[in-house]
């Protein structure tokens, strides 16, 4: 089952101090699918996603990619193995135009960040195929724009701009239209739904979203204080005693 | 031909880039529009910071990264030349040994302290680099032997660079064609290519990492980026433009010594050149190194004057007292850090788009 999974962590856990915030966490991920998660704030969530790609060191169990450990590579070799990451706090380049910022993710995973003596402005090839990325989360009109002075909205579609430049084997989408405005919403949620359409690629979502979560996941994985409380079919999991009570049951309202 | 020469990146907005044709043309004209010894000593001196200053603000302003061991390798780069000079006698031989065995110190110096330490936290690397610089001065001035101690050396330049060499018997636009005059040159094209070059690395790919480091070396490293090799080397590479300088200026002068390469008071002047000019911008170096120098060698004079025009009225020529120059000075800095935060070639470009 491991064998063909394109990601999977075994008893992944980190410490901080005494609490415990990911717990054991064993869970595989099939290639072109897409697995939601969820689980009540604080549940480790993000911090799961920090394990997977690099941001946080496991204080035990392993991450394998294709089979590969990758427990012990840093932050960007893992990106440069194929785990591709949106961040849940925008987390951008902000005194840099909203083309660079996408212009850097595409000439990162060119590699051609080494070369010192010709202009980056004449590799055009990098700068079409960072407008291409602009277009796809419709910011093609903001293209000059310095990220900093951005509405929020925008913001978050240039983070997920920046996940798709990288064109990553796995994706991970932390709660990626949390602070959107109603009209944002579908350009990131049709993009997502496109992506597992293609079904090149493992996606990985944090949504609190309920309806989102249904229509778009193969399957569902719910995290709660640290520990996988429940894994399986969205239909399923979402009736289980467990999640009603874990999740669902308190503060539901606002979530579904 | 100016937009690959400059890597596409203009000094933007009209003041901007008429300071910057002033700047330039006074630099490249200084033996014949301000003769004399002094005005040409304060040209060189110009010219050989920008580089200095430039390559500070590849760390600086680029990368974003604080070192307070600059003037070391500008050190490294003076004494490189000045030992070989003096030891092996005057000749291009020996400058040339003296740049590369200097860049070579230097290069390996800066590796070697990016590597320990570059992956701490900002104000821990600035520490490393503070001691580093430190013992390598207490070094300097305790192996006397090798390099004149407190007192520095004195040596001779190859013949060419001299005074007592003549390129034509005829004056030139009123200016005797000398040695000097060759030196100043040599200082002005290297020290223009210097800086060309390095608009070019920070308009680069490399350079629009680096960039992307000091603007969020967490996320730069989401995308995949060892953001401690771009780190690395651009520190090498501020070093070995720093080391560069040094060299011209052991040149210039004919004397190295402690006071003028590796005092403290240096590594704050750079600082305040960048800040001045605008860190981050590359042009931010020729307009904080001319104001700055020209202030320097030219404050103390105007001050001279203003206090004797006020010598009747109480209290203000004292205050003009040319012993005071540094108090108007650190006034100036204050006034225009308050004022222009990004510097002057930032507060006279506008580069933030909504
Ligand atoms: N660097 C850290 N140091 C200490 N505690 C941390 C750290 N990062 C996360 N935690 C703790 O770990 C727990 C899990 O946090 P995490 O951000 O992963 O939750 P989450 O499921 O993403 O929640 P949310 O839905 O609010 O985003 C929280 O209690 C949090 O305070
Ligand atoms: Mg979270």
């Amino acid at each position: 089952m491991q064998g063909d999974a394109a990601l999977a962590t075994e008893g992944l856990t980190i410490r901080f101090g005494g609490h415990v915030a990911v717990n054991n966490v064993t869970c595989s991920f099939r290639p072109g699918t897409l697995t939601a998660i969820v689980g009540p704030n604080g549940a480790g969530k993000t911090t799961y996603f920090n394990l997977i790609s690099g941001q946080l060191r496991a204080s035990a169990g392993r991450v394998l990619l294709n089979g590969r450990d990758v427990t012990r590579e840093g932050a960007a070799a893992r990106t440069q193995a194929g785990i591709g990451r949106a961040f849940q706090l925008t987390n951008l380049f902000p005194e840099l135009s909203v083309r660079e910022n996408i212009r850097l993710a595409v000439q990162a995973r060119h590699r051609r960040g080494l070369n010192l003596l010709s202009m980056a402005e004449s590799h055009g090839d990098l700068i079409a195929e960072a407008d291409g990325y602009l277009e796809a989360v419709s910011m093609a009109h903001r293209a000059d724009a310095t990220v900093a002075l951005l509405p929020h909205g925008d913001q978050r579609k240039l983070e997920v701009g920046l996940l798709l430049a990288l064109e990553p084997e796995v994706m991970m989408f932390d709660e990626p239209t949390a602070g959107m405005s109603v009209d944002e919403v579908p350009v990131i949620l049709d993009l997502i739904a496109r992506i597992r359409a293609e079904g090149k690629r493992t996606v990985l979502l944090v949504e609190h979203k309920m309806d989102v979560v249904r229509s778009l996941a193969d399957r569902i994985v719910v995290l709660h204080n640290g520990y996988l409380v429940a894994d399986g079919d969205p239909a399923e999991v979402i009736a289980s005693p467990i999640v009603q009570e874990a999740y669902l049951g308190v503060g539901a309202s606002q979530h579904v | 031909m100016v937009r690959w020469l400059l890597s596409g990146d203009y000094p933007r907005g009209l003041a901007l880039n008429l300071g910057i044709a002033a700047i330039v043309l006074a630099l490249l004209f200084a033996p014949f529009l301000f003769p004399g010894t002094r005005a040409l000593n304060t040209a060189a001196t110009i010219c050989i910071f920008i580089v200095l200053v430039a390559s500070y603000d590849l760390l600086l302003g680029y990368t974003g990264i604080v070192s307070f061991a600059h003037t070391m390798f500008y050190g490294i780069g003076a004494y490189g030349v000045a030992i070989l000079l003096q030891r092996y006698g005057a000749s291009w031989g020996a400058v040339f040994a003296g740049l590369g065995f200097g860049l070579a110190v230097s290069v390996l110096l800066a590796f070697v302290i990016g590597l320990f330490s570059l992956r701490v936290k900002a104000i821990f690397f600035a520490m490393v680099t503070l001691a580093v610089a430190s013992a390598f001065a207490i070094l300097a001035s305790q192996l006397s032997g090798l390099t004149g101690g407190e007192d520095g050396l004195t040596y001779r330049v190859p013949r060419m660079l001299t005074p007592a060499f003549r390129l034509m018997d005829e004056q030139l636009l009123g200016v005797t064609m000398n040695g000097r005059i060759i030196a100043y040159y040599l200082v002005f094209v290297v020290s223009a290519v210097a800086f060309l070059v390095m608009m070019r690395i920070v308009n680069s790919p490399f350079g629009r990492v680096l960039a992307s480091i000091r603007e969020n070396a967490f996320r730069a490293e989401a995308l995949g980026v060892r953001t401690v090799v771009y780190r690395s080397l651009a520190s090498c590479l501020a070093a070995g433009f720093a080391t560069l300088a040094g060299a011209l200026m052991a040149l210039w002068l004919r004397y190295t010594g402690p006071d003028v390469t590796l005092s403290f008071t240096i590594m704050v002047d750079i600082l305040l050149m960048v800040v001045i000019g605008g860190m981050g911008t590359m042009y931010g170096a020729i307009v904080g190194a001319a104001a700055f120098i020209l202030a320097q060698n030219y404050l103390k004079d105007l001050m001279g004057h203003m206090a004797e025009a006020t010598a009747g009225i109480p209290v203000l020529p004292d205050l003009l007292h040319p012993d005071r120059w540094l108090l108007w000075l650190g006034l100036l800095f204050i006034l225009s850090v308050y004022f222009f935060p990004t510097g002057i070639v930032g507060r006279l470009r506008k580069s933030r788009q909504a």
